[in-house]
């Protein structure tokens, strides 16, 4: 069975994101991009299931600039064996765009199952893996934090959801989106960074994979963005007496 | 112009995320609330009470029991067509079944709106609630998850119609195996008016446990935790708080040994009072909160027991 992993490339997370005064954005130029964090575990998966024999193949997929062939070379340093580019330009790619053009990859990779991370720390949008399950109309496991394939039809998915975990068993092929605690992701070696250069990434065009530009075109039109209102910060309290006291009296919340 | 919601429910109770959800459905105009489970007529019943809730669709399935993404999202599909909007909060039963309903009407999702300026324009977050990215869908019909800490409850004075329907559950994908959820009396950490989150400071699970439950229990406070805390073991993961776990905004968030990462102030920034104990005066945490404690948490978080 073929793995399939998707991995977009985004604002690294410890970068502390500046809001343009304009109101037309997020400032990216000179600020340092990863993989999604919640990608690369999905990566890391895919690579354990291949280490423990329930994988054959590790294809990771990346939508997004010429410059997510970065993101790609970092997934295939980990371990995955081969990379898709899908080369969109500098153009917003929506992830009910994203889940398009995955499902025409999927269909031409046939992958046994697909593991995305289940959100990106850009748009915050948690959507493409649900929307490519249904796209394909592929069973789902979102927020994994344990994936067992059972055998070739099916596995068996652990969820972190509001109130706990909950444990389903899916038909196979499926999609499964996965959470912080699903693994820990390793570090790249040099020298399979290095080997990483080697590896062959694909790059179909759209015309390749059946779509046109409007079938990716947006949907949602950002008309601004702006920073948060901020708060300010309070006070000092000496002790929890003062602290007890100022709740009561002051804030009213005790 | 009428909206269908999707009630967040256990088959047993509704929860405290639909009437918030409603609150936001409402200013888009008229409001069905749909009910699907399974043994579900106290629900549709409770549901039926909530003020702007024109009609209750109830939909009772065994294949629903669980409502899993796959019958769930077939259920709502089969309703599609009647609506202009299609709503449900963005609590991780919400979050996994909306963006397939969108995905099967082409639609491009809007994911956790904090306000609704107009019928087709809301503002969401982004970067961690560290940008407001207003947007307008160009869509027919609007498909919308809520982050309901936005939201203010809507009331329950309402005698809204009970309309039972067919489901339409179509091909069995996935099935439930098992739950485990966590029991506790202590009030839901989405909707409690105090919470109190413990950080890696703790040290252990022990630590957390020893220091931070008798206050909660003091205060009749929920429980939550900063992501190191639970990665750490220190926590469960449904007790984290922060942009991937979940978003809160009691009377009074207690932070104790938290050094504030901006994931995890993504989760309770829109708190009213926030109090923030920490030995590190430098903790950027105490950035934001109205009354700071430089303080050792083992000795303060007991005398502050003591002290209710």
């Amino acid at each position: 069975m073929k793995v399939l992993a998707a991995v977009k490339r985004v604002v690294d997370y410890n970068v502390k994101v500046r809001v343009k005064s304009d109101g037309s954005g997020v400032e990216l130029n000179n600020v340092k991009m990863s993989i999604n964090p919640f990608d690369e575990i999905a990566v890391e998966e895919a690579i354990r299931l291949k280490e423990a024999g329930n994988a054959s193949e590790v294809v990771v997929v990346s939508i997004g600039s010429s410059k997510s062939e970065e993101t790609l070379r970092s997934a295939l340093a980990m371990g995955a064996d081969r990379g898709v580019l899908v080369d969109t330009g500098d153009t917003n790619i929506e992830p009910l765009a994203v889940a398009k053009l995955l499902k025409k990859v999927v269909e031409q990779e046939d992958p046994g199952l697909v593991i995305l991370g289940k959100q990106a720390i850009d748009d915050d949008c948690n959507q493409t893996g649900q929307m490519l399950a249904a796209l394909l109309g592929w069973a789902q496991g979102t927020f994994a934090s344990d994936v067992e394939v059972v055998n070739a039809t099916s596995a068996k998915v652990t969820r972190e959801v509001d109130g706990g975990l909950q444990k389903v068993l899916l038909k196979l092929p499926a999609v499964v989106t996965s959470d912080l605690r699903l693994n820990e992701p390793r570090y790249a070696s040099l020298p399979n960074i290095m080997k990483a250069k080697k590896k062959p990434v694909a790059k179909p065009t759209l015309a390749d994979l059946g779509l046109s530009e409007a079938d990716i075109a947006p949907r949602l039109e950002v008309i601004e963005t702006r920073a948060p209102e901020t708060r300010s910060a309070g006070i000092k309290v000496a002790s929890v007496t003062e602290l007890v006291e100022k709740l009561k009296h002051e804030a009213g919340v005790l | 112009m009428t909206t269908l919601l999707i009630a967040d429910h256990d088959n047993t109770r509704l929860s405290s995320h639909t009437a918030k959800a409603l609150t936001a459905s409402s200013k888009l105009g008229e409001v069905h609330l749909l009910v699907a489970g399974h043994n579900i007529s106290a629900v549709a019943n409770e549901a039926a009470q909530l003020t702007g809730v024109s009609k209750v669709l109830l939909v009772d399935h065994p294949e629903l029991n669980h409502q899993l993404a796959e019958s769930m999202a077939s259920t709502i599909l089969a309703l599609a067509k009647d609506y202009s909007a299609i709503v449900a909060a963005a609590t991780t039963t919400g979050k996994s079944i909306l963006p397939r309903v969108a995905a099967q009407l082409d639609v491009m999702q809007l994911s956790e709106i904090i306000e609704v300026v107009s019928e087709d324009t809301f503002k969401r977050p982004i970067y961690a609630g560290n940008a407001i990215q207003t947007v307008r869908s160009r869509d027919a019909v609007k498909v919308i998850t809520v982050r309901t800490a936005s939201f203010d409850s809507a009331a329950m004075t309402g005698s809204a119609p009970i309309e039972p329907i067919d489901a339409v559950t179509g091909e069995k994908r996935s099935a439930h195996l098992a739950d485990q959820l966590s029991t506790s009396d202590r009030p839901e950490l989405a909707s409690a008016k105090i919470v109190i989150s413990g950080g890696r400071a703790l040290g252990s699970a022990e630590k957390f446990n020893e220091v931070i439950l008798p206050v909660a229990d003091k205060l009749g406070a929920a429980v939550g935790a900063s992501r190191a805390a639970v990665d750490s073991g220190y926590a469960p993961n449904d007790w984290q708080v922060g942009q991937t776990g979940k978003v809160v905004s009691p009377e009074l968030y207690i932070a104790c040994g938290i050094s504030g990462a901006i994931q995890h102030l993504a989760g309770m920034k829109d708190s009213k009072v926030i109090v923030a104990i920490n030995s590190d005066e430098e903790a950027p945490i105490f950035q934001l909160a109205d009354y700071q404690l430089v303080a050792d948490l083992f000795e303060a978080l007991p005398e502050l027991e003591r002290s209710l």
